[in-house]
């Protein structure tokens, strides 16, 4: 069995799990809940000043008979008071002292506001710091929360002052609402946060109520654009995270990765693209914190298939394989084939190919079931058929080199060959 | 050994001839199976619809929450649609061509979601469909079994009047008459004939016979054009000693008894024999059980393979306890004081095939004895010779013969369903009224 144990800035944990800042980490109860469950660490409900939530809080986006395919929430940081906070926080400590326990803030925006709170939670005990500049609502009509995170000097300005008194590790989380992420994270880090995570909520509207017209989530007849969440954003968040990997500034420091994670894959592909460790929390939102046995397990399986002995043998190993378009070789070329074996004959390729592609699929027409054959000198390769055959490697791309030489865009045009040759 | 009513208590009847496919109760449980087709292209089961039903299109608005517009697709193609969801061979059809077999895996549960969207618009009333102006033609449909009701749907669509002349005393043919209670009861026999009728336009005259209350040569005069849904008659006779002893039944009319009165006022023997292995034989086999009956025995000359009835039938009969000996033919029937003792068969063994591909069951010269005091003959129908030659229409063994357009040997009399095809499924019943409907159109040039 691989090894789980992980580290980030010298905060250990039993394994790279952590939950996000969010409801479930909101008080004692649930923290020690997902500890006794497995969870390697977590990032406890943002503290600040005194906030009131609404009723409701919570609306989804479900797809194809699934729940939850994306969620959104409008609840604001912890409406619990400080002190019982603290006071909790330092209770969990010490009971499981093995476990990460790191505490999301957002001050008002000064000074002697944020130096009070960092002194406060490392009074606790708490192994680190995250800073909430990524809260889509309610905090930004305050000037906090995304607000910071979306102009890179107010931000830098506010981890300077954290860091004038901060002794224990200091993560800065992003907002994606932003054209990127890289301006802001680089002020940060040049500001001296020891870390980065990324990405918070997206804001959203989750969808409009067909009966009343009111959007989601409906607070008495009217509703807000709140943050949106859950496997749904974890294509957005990984190209978020992939540009810090990128950047010579930000990818000096650790990342927490967040958005979507759901499974042990989708941690993997996080870690792969350069993420220490992930936070999890939509997920664990809809199933409960039992979700960790199969994170775990499937991780190191993973692992013990690849032969990796940590997870720090393959965090960022995929960042280098994302470049520019103009360095990707254009001769190299693949056609579908389809396995006539396999074939269930839907005709869900064929459909997807004439409607929407280059017709490149022949149908064959039988009674009750159709052949289906790809023309190959008409297929681009373009994955599509391969994407909605709903049989496991019934559709596979074959490879056809135009020619032996790797061949980018940058020298085709420098050799002046010819454009459109189909 | 006796053949006696009231064998049950009322709680037993009720129980024996509910629901057998039980419809989907919650929309999650819809969902739940519609989210799981494929949304097919050019899709088998489509195909395998003789109605060709558009069923990825209805199924997935289901899985949209719209039901309205899902059935209409199916009713678009079959107005029989609920009807058929229950009566329907699936297993032979639709489901039979899922590609999920392809995959090993449970085909789509097709019939229950056409039940689930076909239910839900007869039970709130959708008015789904609108006639055209009235177009000043008359047309008289004799039968309001399936063929002929989907005939009168269609052409009063057009806006052509429609006068069903039916026999019984209630619409549905076969549906209501000769089906398996547990598969549709005779409320929803009623309801989908009411279904059908909402549309207006429409009237059925009930207790009008062919040949006898009403005349084609008059309904000729009468009306623009006729179209004849007559279905078939009771089960072929068998041709063997003691046929006339009392005990012995035909499975038509054993049925007909039990859809027309009470449970338990239909009499049922201990030990009931039924000959044949079709739909009918089945249905005639498990009521008989499901009446009461001590033992049950199903005898077909052939093999489990070339069965008529699906699978799913005979595991019904199975399950319901019934015997079966396959390659057993009916060759005496014995009594005393004239009523049924013992049924003679000769084993069978399988010969060449025929032109069908079929083997046909040669006698062994070998024989056993059954203990029985009750003979169901199920050995397929027999259609209404004289009435058709009475009628003057050209037949064959009583079959109407149609031309391509539906059209009879009699110019301006149109035919389809059963009396055409000796017997099938509803389904091609349907197909068949729909056929008739269009080629009656296209003749008032409409």
């Amino acid at each position: 069995m691989a090894n789980l144990q992980s580290e980030f800035l010298g905060i250990t944990s039993p394994n790279p799990f952590w939950l996000a800042s969010a409801p479930p980490t909101d008080k004692k109860i649930n923290v020690l809940r997902a500890f006794e469950a497995g969870w390697g660490g977590v990032v406890w409900k943002t503290l600040g000043s005194q906030v009131k939530n609404v009723s409701s809080r919570y609306s989804s986006v479900d797809y194809g008979g699934h729940r939850i395919m994306g969620f959104n929430n409008i609840e604001l940081i912890s409406d619990r008071p400080l002190d019982i906070n603290l006071r909790e926080i330092r209770e969990v400590v010490r009971e499981f002292p093995d476990r990460a326990m790191i505490v999301s803030l957002m001050a008002d925006n000064y000074r002697d506001a944020w130096h009070d709170m960092v002194k406060k939670v490392e009074d606790t005990g708490a192994h680190g710091i995250e800073l909430n500049f990524g809260c889509p609502h309610g905090m930004v009509e305050r000037g906090m929360g995304a607000v910071v995170g979306q102009d890179p000097e107010i931000a830098r300005m506010v981890v300077e002052w954290v860091m004038e008194v901060a002794t224990i590790p200091v993560i800065t989380k992003l907002t994606p609402n932003v054209h990127s992420v890289v301006p802001t994270g680089r002020a940060v880090v040049q500001a001296g946060s020891n870390g980065l995570s990324l990405i918070n909520t997206i804001q959203s509207v989750t969808g409009v109520d067909l009966d009343t017209l009111v959007p989601n989530p409906n607070v008495g007849g009217q509703s807000v654009f709140g943050g949106y969440c859950g496997p749904a954003v974890k294509p957005i968040a990984l190209k978020f995270l992939t540009t810090i990997a990128q950047d010579d500034v930000t990818n000096k420091v650790p990342v927490s990765g967040i958005g979507g994670v759901s499974t042990w894959k989708d941690a993997a592909e996080f870690m792969l693209l350069g993420a220490s460790n992930v936070q999890i929390c939509t997920a664990a939102m809809k199933y409960g914190f039992r979700i960790i046995n199969d994170l775990c397990s499937g991780l190191s399986n993973w692992m013990d298939e690849k032969g990796y002995q940590s997870t720090k043998d393959f965090v960022g190993l995929s960042v280098p394989k994302l470049t520019r378009w103009e360095e990707l070789d254009l001769n190299f070329h693949i056609t579908a084939k389809i396995n006539q074996d396999k074939c269930i004959h839907c005709g869900l390729c064929y459909i997807a190919c004439e409607d929407t592609s280059h017709q490149s699929i022949e149908k064959i027409t039988g009674n009750p079931h159709n052949n289906y054959v790809v023309k190959e000198e008409e297929c681009v390769g373009c994955n599509l058929c391969k994407l909605v055959c709903p049989v496991d490697n019934c559709i596979t791309m074959e490879e056809h080199r135009k020619g032996d030489e790797y061949l980018n865009w940058t020298e085709f045009q420098k050799r002046g060959l010819p454009l459109n040759d189909h | 050994m006796t053949i006696k009513a009231n064998r049950l208590d009322s709680a037993a009847y009720e129980e024996n001839f509910n629901d057998i496919h039980p419809p989907f109760e919650t929309k999650e449980g819809a969902l739940v199976e519609a989210n799981r087709c494929l949304f097919c292209y050019d899709a088998p089961c489509i195909k395998s619809c003789p109605t060709g039903i558009d069923v990825p299109q209805f199924i997935r608005e289901i899985t949209t929450a719209n039901f309205k517009g899902s059935a209409k697709t199916i009713f678009d193609s079959n107005i029989l649609g609920a009807g058929c969801s229950r009566v329907c061979p699936v297993e032979k059809l639709c489901e039979g061509s899922c590609v999920y077999n392809n995959l090993h895996e449970k085909p789509i549960s097709i019939a229950r979601l056409q039940r689930y969207s076909t239910e839900m618009a007869i039970r709130q009333k959708w008015p789904l469909y609108q006639r055209q102006p009235d177009n000043g033609k008359r047309v008289a449909v004799i039968g309001a079994g399936p063929a002929g009701l989907v005939c009168a749907h269609a052409l009063s669509l057009s806006g052509t009047t429609v006068d069903i002349f039916e026999k019984e005393e209630k619409g549905g043919g076969l549906m209501t008459y000769g089906v398996a209670a547990y598969k549709v009861t005779p409320e929803f026999c009623q309801d989908e004939v009411d279904w059908v009728l909402s549309l207006g336009g429409i009237t059925i005259k009930y207790g009008k016979s062919l040949g006898k209350d009403v005349q084609l040569a008059d309904l000729k005069k009468q009306y623009d054009a006729v179209f004849l849904g007559i279905g078939v008659g009771v089960t072929r006779e068998l041709g063997i000693p003691g046929e006339d002893l009392q005990g012995v039944v035909d499975a038509i009319s054993f049925i007909y008894q039990l859809r027309t009165n009470e449970y338990a006022s239909v009499p049922v023997g201990d030990k009931v024999a039924v000959i044949g292995m079709g739909m009918t034989a089945i249905d005639a086999a498990t009521q008989s059980i499901r009446l009461g009956a001590k033992e049950v025995t199903l005898l077909y000359r052939r093999t489990e393979k070339e069965k008529p009835c699906t699978q799913k039938e005979l595991d019904i009969a199975r399950l319901d306890g019934c015997q079966i000996i396959w390659l057993a033919a009916p060759k005496e029937v014995i009594g005393k004081n004239g009523k049924v003792t013992h049924l003679v068969c000769s084993k069978m063994k399988l010969g060449e095939a025929d032109a069908s591909g079929r083997c046909v069951p040669v006698d062994t010269g070998e024989t056993f004895t059954l203990e029985t005091d009750m003979v169901i003959k199920a050995t397929g129908q027999t259609p209404f010779e004289n009435i058709v030659a009475a009628a003057g229409i050209a037949h064959q063994h009583g079959k109407v013969v149609i031309s391509q357009d539906a059209g009879t040997s009699l110019q301006g009399v149109f035919a389809g369903g059963d009396c055409v095809n000796g017997g099938k499924e509803v389904v091609n019943a349907v197909q068949a009224g729909k056929d008739g409907a269009r080629a009656i159109l296209k003749y008032l040039g409409l």
